[in-house]
């Protein structure tokens, strides 16, 4: 097996790509008493347009997610209970982007990762199974819809993009699932649920070559065709809209700020593009960013606001947001400061400090196995290594920092969505 | 493996020091403990949060924030705990372990100190709290009092535990309540925190690559400055026995689209000091406590009556609590089948699976305990506020005996004492 050493941060990385074309990762991890596993499809809530053996298909918004929870469902019973059986705490989730079944377990590790790769491999539905789902997944719906953290980040992705399919929700809605079918789903499991188009990540007291042996043994021989996707027109740079606002039972006026960015590449050049864009946020509206202590003085943020760079195939964002009594005078303070920073450049020694502290905050969060397995099944998608930030991160520029605020950071990029307080109406 | 040491830095002041080097970072904690008070709970909960403002050498958040960055991003956070009746005050720290210092700096004896430095040498304004500090993070407290209504399905255990305890210390939240917040001056808590520092008992955590001495050393230097006090406060717990005659049973009436059941009860004085706590916690998971209860299973995907529903246990209070998200119209249904499971559960209705996997789950939960700081952190803490020294290895043991039986006799001793249901208003 290939193996990658990560010194800096003291991690190992075993690689192979299986006959089937799967990707399998194992970080061995001997002093632990838990082990992970994490199963994932390149294939998310985004992906509803594709075409598979020479045929288009477009499909309700939500299936992805539907899928999945209708995955656990095998022959005999239902592999949630199996693992749980063994004392594994299984689950599973749909980004927009990816679609990752894992679990984690003190003992029976190899069992348990046997069901694993068995009960993902192996759709098992009926109509009538599908059905029944619909009432449990509308009651999710329901219940994210009434989240005020939410519901402001959709409107968000709503506001920012035009017709990119990130501003649908995962989950979908009441409407589109009830046009899903049996069908639907097995056409979906074909689709992107090919080994060649997935990936195994593990981390724990386990040896590297067993893992691929016991996958090999599992899955199917063979690669098959993967879908090709398709996430409509090239985006344009502005957003589609520089204010959505909505009323729902909070307290306090609840906002999100976005700015759009820059397709990123796939590759390194897209870890590039997400350490400057973490970076540059920091500097920006970082915790220990000037504006950060002024807005926290002038009481217009507190402790639940936070900020960073997200992406996705075809698009990338800054976002910053959280409570706040006057979000419009947030907004503004962030684009005087962006403004600032244009003229004055962001301060030298902030720059070198952050960079620091990001750094380590980096390095500490690998910790978690699963931060570790999500991260490299992730980055294999986009086309990197995980944890080449840690070598990567030297290279990062001030002026990088200073040339992605002056580009994305402007007036005709800026969304911001709101979530005010209800009025009146008592019961 | 790691080796664990608990020895008093000064009377009534506890380190517990975990010596591994399984992790990237050092966590460290220092907790306050006292016991919860509707007098003093809202104060105590704010001292943390003004404390973190600004200390005497590093005045405020930025300079707060650049210290900790030249710390390799090192977090210093407010914790306010709740552990039985004690409330827990202070801070939780992680910082980038020694080993990963780019250039083989030591961290912990700079970090210990500046954890130090913002408990005991805070800024000062008059002798006493700045005014700014302390009305900034007043209404901050306040916003997170009157924003715990946002999340209904942790208002609605919130709720129930109000009602359920009201003549009860368990009854007062953690963070106080609006109106002793709302009179608290920077005179008043000032004099609270200094009364704090005098009469809490103080429990100190340490989880990394340091040797117990060093942490020790380090630990006394950084709280020199607690006042000598050989008469701290212990930790107490008051347990009621039985509910009341009847359930009593509230309805209250928001907007949402989602209702929310919540039902308490109490365990006939089963808690975590009994010889049979073991025998509770594989009931209660059993009932409600896993992917894999009765709750899970039957509830929510054979009956398909909620989204959700799960039970907790409070292992000092000894209170067992159910929490559900509903449709409106099935509030009847979901009681009766939630108390149904439980009367399969006393009449030992209970497969051979659900025992074994409650089993194995709790089991590996214990155990993965040992794989996390901040998880190793949360159990000791409660090990301390429950006067107890068991290890997770040990207590993880104890349910290797428990019978099916014993298991029954726990779940005949559930008194149902109080339902919540958070319902829609009508238009």
């Amino acid at each position: 097996m290939e193996q990658v050493n990560f010194s800096r941060v003291g991690e190992r990385m075993y690689h192979r790509v299986l006959e089937n074309g799967l990707n399998v990762f194992v970080f061995p991890k001997p002093e632990f008493r838990k082990g992970y596993a994490f199963f994932a499809t390149n294939y998310g809530g985004m992906d509803m347009r594709f075409c598979l053996d020479g045929e288009w298909r477009q499909t309700p918004a939500g299936v992805a997610h539907y899928l999945e929870h209708k995955m656990f469902d095998t022959k005999q019973g239902n592999a949630l209970q199996e693992l749980a059986a063994n004392g594994a705490s299984p689950n599973a989730f749909t980004s927009s982007a990816i679609t990752g079944y894992y679990f984690e377990s003190t003992e029976k590790f190899e069992e348990n990762l046997r069901i694993l790769l068995s009960f993902v491999s192996i759709p098992w539905f009926t109509q009538e199974s599908v059905d029944k789902e619909q009432g449990i997944i509308g009651q999710e719906i329901g219940m994210i819809e009434d989240n005020p953290d939410w519901k402001v980040f959709m409107n968000l992705m709503a506001a920012l993009y035009k017709s990119h399919p990130i501003r649908v929700s995962v989950a979908g809605s009441v409407e589109s699932i009830s046009r899903i079918t049996a069908d639907t789903l097995y056409a979906c499991h074909k689709a992107f649920y090919d080994p060649a188009n997935m990936v195994l990540c593990v981390a724990g007291n386990v040896d590297p070559e067993h893992i691929c042996d016991v996958a090999r043994e599992i899955l199917p021989k063979e690669a098959g065709p993967i879908a090709v996707k398709d996430y409509g027109e090239k985006e344009p740079d502005r957003a589609a809209q520089s204010v959505v606002e909505t009323a729902m039972e909070v307290s306090t006026p609840i906002f999100q700020l976005g700015y759009k960015g820059d397709v990123p590449e796939k590759g390194e050049g897209g870890l590039k593009q997400q350490l400057v864009g973490e970076l540059a946020m920091e500097a920006l509206v970082g915790n220990s960013s000037p504006l950060y202590a002024k807005l926290y003085r002038e009481g217009l943020i507190n402790q639940n606001f936070s900020y960073g760079y997200e992406s996705y195939p075809g698009c990338s964002f800054l976002y910053a947001g959280g409570e706040s009594r006057d979000p419009y005078a947030v907004r503004q303070a962030v684009a005087d400061e962006a403004a600032r920073i244009g003229r004055e450049g962001i301060d030298a020694q902030l720059w070198e400090r952050l960079k620091k502290g990001v750094y380590g905050a980096k390095v500490r969060s690998l910790n978690s196995f699963e931060n570790l397995c999500v991260g490299q099944a992730q980055a294999f998608f986009a086309g990197f290594d995980f944890l080449r930030f840690a070598d990567l991160f030297a290279s990062v520029t001030k002026e990088d920092g200073e040339k992605l605020i002056e580009n994305w950071v402007t007036g005709e990029r800026t969304a911001l969505s709101l979530v005010t307080p209800k009025r009146g109406k008592e019961a | 493996m790691s080796q664990v040491k608990r020895r008093e830095l000064f009377p009534g002041v506890w380190l517990r020091a975990v010596h591994t080097n399984k992790f990237k970072s050092a966590y460290l904690s220092v907790t306050l403990m006292s016991p919860l008070d509707p007098e003093t709970a809202g104060a105590n909960a704010l001292i943390p949060s003004v404390l973190r403002r600004g200390t005497a050498v590093h005045p405020d958040m930025e300079s707060l924030s650049a210290a900790l960055d030249g710390l390799y991003g090192g977090a210093i956070e407010p914790a306010v705990r709740k552990k039985g009746e004690t409330q827990c005050v202070g801070f939780a720290a992680s910082f980038l372990d020694d080993a990963y210092a780019l250039e083989g700096e030591q961290i912990l004896e700079p970090a210990a100190a500046l954890l130090g430095e913002v408990l005991l040498k805070p800024y000062t304004q008059d002798g006493v709290f700045s005014p700014d500090y302390t009305a900034g993070e007043k209404a901050n407290l306040l916003d997170r009092i009157r924003g715990q209504i946002n999340d209904k399905r942790t208002y609605a255990t919130h709720r129930l535990t109000q009602l359920m305890c009201g003549e009860e210390a368990f009854g007062v939240d953690k963070l106080g309540d609006e109106a002793h917040v709302e009179a608290i001056t920077p005179a008043s808590l000032w004099q609270r925190y200094q009364q704090l520092l005098r009469e809490a008992a103080v429990e100190v955590y340490y989880c990394g690559s340091a040797q117990p001495d060093r942490v020790e050393a380090a630990m006394r230097s950084a709280l020199a400055g607690l006042p000598v006090n050989g008469d701290r406060l212990d930790p107490d717990c008051e347990v009621r026995i039985s509910a009341g005659p009847e359930p009593r049973v509230v309805e209250e009436a928001m907007d949402v689209t989602q209702g929310k059941l919540a039902m308490g009860f109490r365990t006939g004085g089963l808690t975590c000091w009994e010889e049979d706590y073991p025998a509770l916690v594989l009931c209660n998971a059993i009932f409600g406590g896993t992917t894999l209860s009765k709750l899970f299973l039957n509830v929510r995907e054979k009956l398909s009556l909620c989204y959700y529903a799960s039970s907790v246990l409070e292992k000092m209070k000894g209170l067992v609590l159910v929490s559900s998200g509903i449709e409106f119209d099935k509030y009847q249904q979901a009681r009766d089948e939630i108390l149904a499971q439980l009367d399969n559960i006393r009449s030992g209705k209970i497969e051979d699976w659900e025992l074994e996997g409650a089993r194995r789950t709790v089991i590996s939960g214990n155990l993965a305990t040992l794989d996390d700081q901040a998880r190793q952190e949360e159990f000791w803490l409660g090990q301390a506020a429950a006067g107890l020294d068991e290890t997770a290895e040990e207590l993880a043991a104890r349910f290797e005996a428990v019978t099916r039986e014993q298991v029954m006799e726990a779940a005949r001793k559930l008194e149902l004492d109080t339902i919540y249901f958070l319902k829609g208003k009508e238009d």
